[in-house]
């Protein structure tokens, strides 16, 4: 008995593509091609038919998931993660390589496969339950589990065209959800639904992946991503690019994905600003000191200026707006917001320093720091200078409920206690 | 389980297909259902669709032009030509639903494994329904007409199985081609139309005099099935050593569309 559950083995699947864009052809073209291609033997010698037209899906995939891991598969569209699934679900089979598969697999690629309109919500739990594999007995047994967990009620006996499409989406997650397979493989269907469902969805997934039941998840929500799955695969034009630990995975991805520039610098006399003040770097920096165009919120971060100074006399406060990409500030800070013994003293020529922000404060989205320098009392040196900009991400917490985005610039995890037992309740219980 | 490129003929693995019965129920189950509650006449259309067909024939080639039922027996052209059409529109119904059934079960193609065999035969058998109440009103015909059957109506399951067989082979034929050549559905109704005209629909295999040109006459499978179907309700001659060649062509059919259908559902789900 091997622990493997899933191995492939030099995998590839290639897509003819180019002159046929149309996969499927007419009786009429194929008859065309077949007569006209001895001439175009005769007028072209040795070319290959159509060699160039081929898409290579999927190139050289090997890998590896142990029993009870759950995966999860990421990379931009048409990186071949969708190709992958269906290979592995056995949809479609590969050009070249192979898969291994230990268990029973079921395959979640749409939610309500199958599902038909003019059929009860009844009627389609059975359908739908059968086409992913159930048997009739298994769909028997837990036909109330899944009703309940599908909140639709009253409405099981309407046709489901009826249903409001989050209906829809409920019942349907709902029989995939009491799916029983060994190994299951979904693709982004949590995509669907309002953000309570989407929680639920999460939830159940999260009970699949703990009950030592194998998954492979392809999702482009890096959050889920991070909180369901223990390892991730990241495929690029259809190969594996990057494989290991779930959360390494994906910050690799996020960073390398990132359009923004969390530095600059400027040589020095030449940096925004004038004869008194003007920069020379501006940087966001991580726990690891490295500079850091993604910033994820179970660290703390420090957004580090560097600029020279040539007088000492006058009070010169250097710091930045932290803004949305909209805009939004969200808030503001210079080193002369604190106390003279709890700053850090500057002197003529080069200095750098760091202004330290704490973990669990930004939402996630993109963010810029604008720097400023302002001569206290007197004038700006540098207003809404040239501004850098990174990404924030917000990292979940062990709560089963902190999931969904939220709104809000700021996204800090608040403390919460109980009133009742505190004599400042100001309600004067 | 291990899943890589198959080469050439494909076994037929009906164990596996057997693995999946219940969705071919509950696919077939589906067809019937979704059927009856769109239209609005529901089960009176699967009555009023041979009745009235075949009352046009009675009147235009019974009555107008004089086309006659069997020469040998005594039977009212309404029953003869009912007796006809009870297999002939499983047939041509089933045809037409199966023809498109894989374009239009693409989602799941795209997205579910499944043995793809299950999708054509559950259109086939949905017209089974039909079937029956066709054959209910068929009794009534007879009953009313006078004309009763002997005991060879106990032999009809057996010309049923004949009919299945023969439009599962077409079945499985049609749709796998509309998969790769889209233009096959419009093919089908014409193909249909003209098969009706060569099958022993309207007029009597007897009335074709010459040996030579009922044997080759057999090599349509409707042949076989449509006059064993009358004699085993009517009593008309049974169709003798012909309907080898029938049954003959038949296994080719259904035997060369399993194994044509195997190889090409690989592809199904790339390019549907």
């Amino acid at each position: 008995m091997t622990d493997i559950a899933v191995r492939t083995v030099g995998l590839g699947k290639m897509y003819r593509i180019g002159g046929h864009r149309e996969a499927y052809r007419t009786l009429r073209d194929t008859l065309m091609q077949a007569a006209m291609r001895p001439i175009e033997r005769l007028r072209h010698p040795g070319a290959a038919t159509h060699a160039s037209e081929v898409l290579w899906a999927l190139r050289d995939v090997d890998f590896e998931v142990k029993q009870g891991e759950a995966v999860g598969i990421i990379g931009r569209n048409g990186a071949g993660k969708s190709t992958l699934l269906k290979v592995l679900s056995h949809i479609t089979e590969p050009t070249e390589g192979r898969v291994e598969i230990t268990g029973r697999v079921g395959s979640l690629l749409e939610v309500g496969t199958g599902f038909h309109g003019e059929l009860t919500g009844r009627e389609n739990i059975f359908l739908n339950g059968a086409i992913l594999g159930m048997t009739r007995q298994e769909i028997k047994r837990r036909f109330d589990e899944i009703v309940e967990f599908s909140e639709i009620g009253r409405f099981l006996d309407t046709p489901v065209k009826r249903y409001s499409s989050g209906m829809y989406v409920r019942l349907a997650f709902a029989v995939a959800a009491h799916l029983d397979p060994e190994i299951l493989i979904v693709d982004e269907v949590l995509a669907v639904g309002d953000a309570a469902f989407q929680r639920k969805c999460l939830g159940k997934m999260e009970d699949v992946a703990g009950h030592g039941r194998t998954v492979l998840f392809v999702s482009h929500n890096m959050q889920a991503v991070r909180s369901l799955c223990t390892n991730a695969i990241e495929l690029q034009a259809g190969r594996v690019v990057n494989a290991g630990e779930a959360a390494q995975i994906v910050a690799d991805y996020l960073t390398r994905q990132s359009a923004s520039e969390a530095f600059a610098r400027w040589t020095p006399g030449e940096g925004p600003g004038n004869h008194i003040a003007r920069l020379l770097g501006l940087e966001v920096i991580d726990e690891a000191g490295e500079v850091a165009n993604v910033v994820f919120s179970d660290q703390a971060f420090r957004v580090r200026i560097a600029f020279e100074l040539s007088r000492t006399d006058l009070p010169v406060g250097v710091g930045f707006d932290l803004t949305t990409s909209e805009g939004t500030v969200v808030l503001q800070s210079y080193q002369t917001h604190a106390d003279q013994d709890r700053r850090p003293q500057l002197h003529e020529g080069r200095n750098t320093i760091e202004c330290m922000l704490p973990p669990g404060l930004l939402n996630d989205g993109q963010y810029m720091v604008v720097p400023g320098l302002v001569i206290h009392g007197n004038r700006w040196i540098l207003r809404g200078g040239p501004a850098i900009s990174f990404e924030a991400h917000r990292v979940l917490g062990e709560s089963p409920y902190s999931r969904a985005k939220v709104p809000g610039v700021v996204a800090p995890v608040l403390a919460w206690r109980n009133a009742e037992t505190d004599e400042s309740d100001p309600s004067g219980h | 389980m291990v899943y890589e490129r198959r080469r050439g003929w494909s076994a037929l693995d009906l164990r596996e297909l057997w693995a999946y019965r219940e969705l071919l129920f509950f696919l077939t189950w589906r067809d019937i259902l979704v059927r009856y509650k769109q239209a609005v006449l529901g089960v009176a259309w699967a009555v009023l669709q041979p009745v009235l067909t075949m009352v046009v024939f009675t009147v235009v080639f019974n009555r107008a032009l004089g086309v006659s039922g069997s020469p040998d027996a005594d039977i009212p052209y309404e029953v003869f030509s009912f007796a006809g059409l009870l297999p002939w529109q499983f047939f041509a119904g089933a045809l037409s639903r199966s023809g498109t059934s894989l374009v239009g079960n693409a989602n799941l193609l795209t997205k579910v494994y499944f043995p793809r065999l299950v999708i054509p035969i559950s259109a086939v058998l949905a017209g089974l329904v039909d079937f029956v109440i066709s054959f209910v009103v068929l009794l009534i015909l007879m009953v009313s007409f006078g004309v009763y059957p002997g005991w060879e109506i106990f032999l009809v399951p057996a010309f049923l199985i004949l009919a299945i067989i023969t439009t599962l082979g077409v079945s499985l034929w049609l749709s796998a081609l509309n998969v790769l050549y889209r233009d096959v559905q419009y093919v089908i109704p014409f193909l249909v139309q003209l098969w009706m005209f060569l099958s022993p629909v309207i007029y009597s295999t007897q009335s074709i005099k010459s040996e030579t040109v009922r044997a080759v006459y057999s090599i349509n499978p409707m042949t076989g099935v449509i006059g064993g179907f009358r004699w085993a309700l009517l009593g008309e001659e049974l169709p003798g050593g012909h309907v080898w060649i029938s049954i003959g062509v038949m296994v080719v059919l259904f035997v060369g569309g399993l194994y044509y259908f195997r190889r090409m559902e690989r592809v199904f789900a790339d390019v549907v």
